[in-house]
């Protein structure tokens, strides 16, 4: 790696794959430092000029999309032979999500994705909590996750592809559905947390860290509102506040000034 | 955001226009060139009468295979479907022609922008539920490397339309015609109603029907935006004025002489002067919505003996809907849905701050001039506000904070989508008469003139009811879910 004259290192084979990879994260919001920068304005610069490296691009686009679409295919085959909660388990464990079914231990798959098949016998037990934090869920998807009629517990948790049009599926599991969770969702915004009013049972949300909400204070009040059964988590009132002159920050290092 | 993008996109859809650049690109800056060797001739050679190089960069191209009449969400569906669906990359060119590059009068962004499934008839259902899907993977649609993903806003409140005694009965078949094409809707009694939306007054409501998923409103620009910058289209600012049509006698299986026309040449003239480019086309789509009965008549549609097929005329017109937005703080909260009324009012809610915006369809006699875009705030006192503040009661104190006019492309043979090819002047495609949820449409509509076009018969969504023959033979396509 060379050193370029300010310090930076100038990584000269590296850059084009890091960059197809950044911008194919399409809910991803990727603060740009000075290298970054130019890699950014180089790959803009091959693809307005050939259309070689544009058509590459798109394809790499279509192979990621295609990914994800392959990890959401439908599961639902599995519900005449194993019945319907063990086939959704199926789908969450295979996606890196953790289960528990009722009066058992969690489940959950190892570093290399493998899971104990005990959960194969559980027939008629239902699956009480779903742990789908950082998994590649999205609206097809989530065929498979509504198999699982009696779910008290979802987490959600940074899930990138979780957006509005999945929250307005989640009504069918209103009867049962005691605690959910958001934080961290980059595509969900307060469009879809209106979708939530079906769950009437809900006695816990989390909606804390959502970039997409554009005022996450009156988001709060309104969700608050809207499920008055429900202890909703996430954000401080004072949130929309600016600190006052005498309080500034402590550490300069983080990126963006409170 | 649009305005500023749009000539961006103008530029870019024209640039092989210019000489040189359809070998190579290489050349950064040939305007640049091409202007400082227009000087240098001048200076050499002073007083040539001609101009060396002419500059036609505004003008459209002389030929092109298709020619789509109208720059709206229609027009552009079209565009892009018969892009996606061609079977060589690069095989058809196709030019979009729009007279106003500022959208001004142009319904899809005056619109409301909702879409719903719940519709009377199937072919409405089939062609909503494609949309919804459609918008619900538009990144994947409309990925564009290098542009960021587009974000419709779209909020997946719902409808809920309320419904009186006498249309209870029509609400429940329908709701099952609807269940059956698979949109997810369900029926509430008032007591339900009252239950999961407290600030409703349920005195005069029978049934409600409500939508629980695939249904809510989104940002009309974006999907605009979103249609345009997908390359491989032309665009053209200008005004159809002329067809140059060629004509044909044929006999029919019953002997009888029918003359069938085709359209080879389209006359766009540009904004503000006489100038006109002659295009050379095979196929020209009238996507020009609220204005498509002119550029019928520019056709020869119409003309002949009432009664007639050549005498049908496209029954396309103008009609102006009124759309205001107010204030109300304590009026109904996030989980609001799209409501209509039973006498015919809606409203939703607009963004996090307690505003809503609404509007009601006028009855056929108080029916606004359609000349301009001018708001009668008369009508809201008069006859919106009384059924909102009936129908939600905290809506007897509001303070209307704005409100515009767009046009309806209202067929008033039926209400119902005209699409397909007209049976005399065989290569005019219709994609047009929408009356009100044209824009919910789009996608499925464009995809179905695509298909036709190229295909030559609807193969995803059967949309034959909507053919022009219908004006013809007299079978109206009634849609009773009109707002």
């Amino acid at each position: 790696m060379t050193q370029g004259a300010n310090g930076q290192s100038l990584r000269l084979v590296a850059p084009m794959w890091n960059g197809t990879r950044g911008i194919h994260r399409l809910g991803g919001a990727v603060v740009p430092e000075g290298n970054q920068k130019k890699e950014r304005k180089m790959l803009q610069f091959l693809n307005n000029h050939f259309y070689d490296v544009e058509a590459l691009r798109g394809y790499l686009l279509q192979r990621e999309m295609s990914k994800v679409h392959l990890k959401n295919r439908s599961f639902t085959w599995l519900e005449e032979q194993h019945g319907p909660y063990s086939a959704g388990a199926f789908f969450i464990l295979k996606q890196g999500g953790a289960v528990k079914f009722r009066d058992k231990e969690w489940i959950r798959p190892d570093k290399y994705g493998h899971f104990s098949p005990e959960f194969w016998n559980f027939r008629e037990v239902p699956v009480e909590a779903v742990d789908a934090s950082d998994c590649e869920i999205n609206y097809e998807g989530l065929d498979n996750l509504l198999l699982l009629k009696e779910l008290q517990s979802l987490s959600l948790q940074r899930c990138p592809h979780v957006d509005d049009w999945c929250l307005s599926r989640l009504y069918p599991l209103a009867d049962s559905l005691q605690e959910l969770s958001l934080a961290g969702c980059p595509r969900v915004s307060e469009r879809g947390l209106a979708c939530l009013h079906h769950l009437q049972n809900l006695r816990r949300l989390d909606i804390s860290d959502l970039p997409a909400v554009s005022n996450p204070g009156l988001t709060q009040i309104l969700v608050e509102e809207m499920l008055p059964n429900c202890q909703v988590v996430g954000v401080d009132w004072a949130e929309g506040l600016k600190l006052g002159p005498e309080e500034q920050p402590q550490d300069t290092a983080s990126p963006v000034p409170a | 955001m649009i305005r500023r993008v749009l000539p961006h996109g103008l530029g870019r859809g024209l640039l092989t226009r210019r000489p040189g650049t359809r070998r190579g690109g290489f050349s950064l800056d040939w305007d640049g060139k091409v202007s400082e060797i227009k000087k240098k001739i001048k200076s050499i050679l002073p007083g040539t009468p001609c101009d060396v190089l002419p500059d036609t960069s505004h003008l459209p191209p002389e030929h092109s295979d298709v020619v789509v009449v109208g720059g709206g969400v229609l027009g552009l569906s079209v565009a892009y479907w018969l892009k996606q669906l061609e079977n060589r990359r690069g095989g058809m060119r196709v030019l979009v022609v729009e007279r106003d590059h500022t959208y001004s009068q142009a319904s899809t962004g005056l619109s409301v922008g909702g879409i719903c499934q719940q519709f009377s008839l199937p072919e409405n259902i089939q062609l909503s539920l494609f949309s919804a899907s459609f918008l619900r993977n538009i990144n994947e649609y409309l990925a564009v490397t290098n542009a960021p993903p587009l974000d419709l806003q779209f909020n997946p409140s719902g409808y809920l339309l309320l419904a009186s005694e006498k249309d209870a009965a029509a609400m429940e078949s329908n709701v099952k015609v609807q269940k059956q094409e698979g949109a997810k809707v369900c029926l509430m009694s008032p007591d339900q109603l009252r239950n999961k939306f407290p600030w409703i007054n349920t005195e005069g409501v029978a049934l409600a029907s409500y939508g629980m998923e695939n249904e809510g409103w989104f940002d009309p620009w974006c999907l605009l935006h979103g249609l345009r910058q997908k390359v491989g289209v032309f665009f053209c600012q200008g005004e159809v004025t002329r067809f140059v049509t060629s004509s044909q006698r044929m006999m029919t299986t019953d002997d009888e002489m029918v003359t069938l026309k085709s359209i080879h040449e389209v006359h766009v003239k540009m904004d503000h002067s006489l100038e006109y480019q002659p295009v050379e086309c095979a196929i020209v789509i009238n996507a020009a919505g609220a204005w498509s009965a002119q550029i019928a008549a520019l056709a020869g549609i119409g003309k002949g003996p009432p009664g007639t097929l050549q005498g049908t005329k496209l029954p396309v017109e103008p009609r102006k809907r009124y759309v205001y937005v107010w204030h109300c703080p304590q009026g109904p909260g996030l989980e609001t849905p799209l409501v209509a009324d039973t006498s015919g009012a809606y409203f939703r809610r607009e963004g996090l701050g307690s505003n809503y915006l609404g509007g009601r369809s006028p009855a056929e006699e108080e029916e606004p001039d359609p000349a301009n875009l001018e708001v009668d705030h008369d009508f809201f006192q008069e006859k919106v506000w009384p059924h909102l503040a009936l129908r939600v009661p905290a809506f007897e104190t509001l303070k209307v904070q704005t409100a515009w006019a767009g046009y309806y492309d209202y067929n008033t043979f039926d209400q119902n989508g005209v699409v397909g090819p007209h049976p005399l002047v065989v290569n005019m495609y219709f994609a047009t008469g929408f009356s009100g949820h044209g824009l919910q449409q789009a996608p499925g509509v464009g995809r179905a003139v695509a298909e036709m076009i190229l295909e030559g018969s609807f193969q995803t969504i059967d949309l034959s009811p909507f053919l022009f023959n219908r004006f013809y033979l007299g079978e109206k396509t009634q849609e009773n879910n009109i707002m």
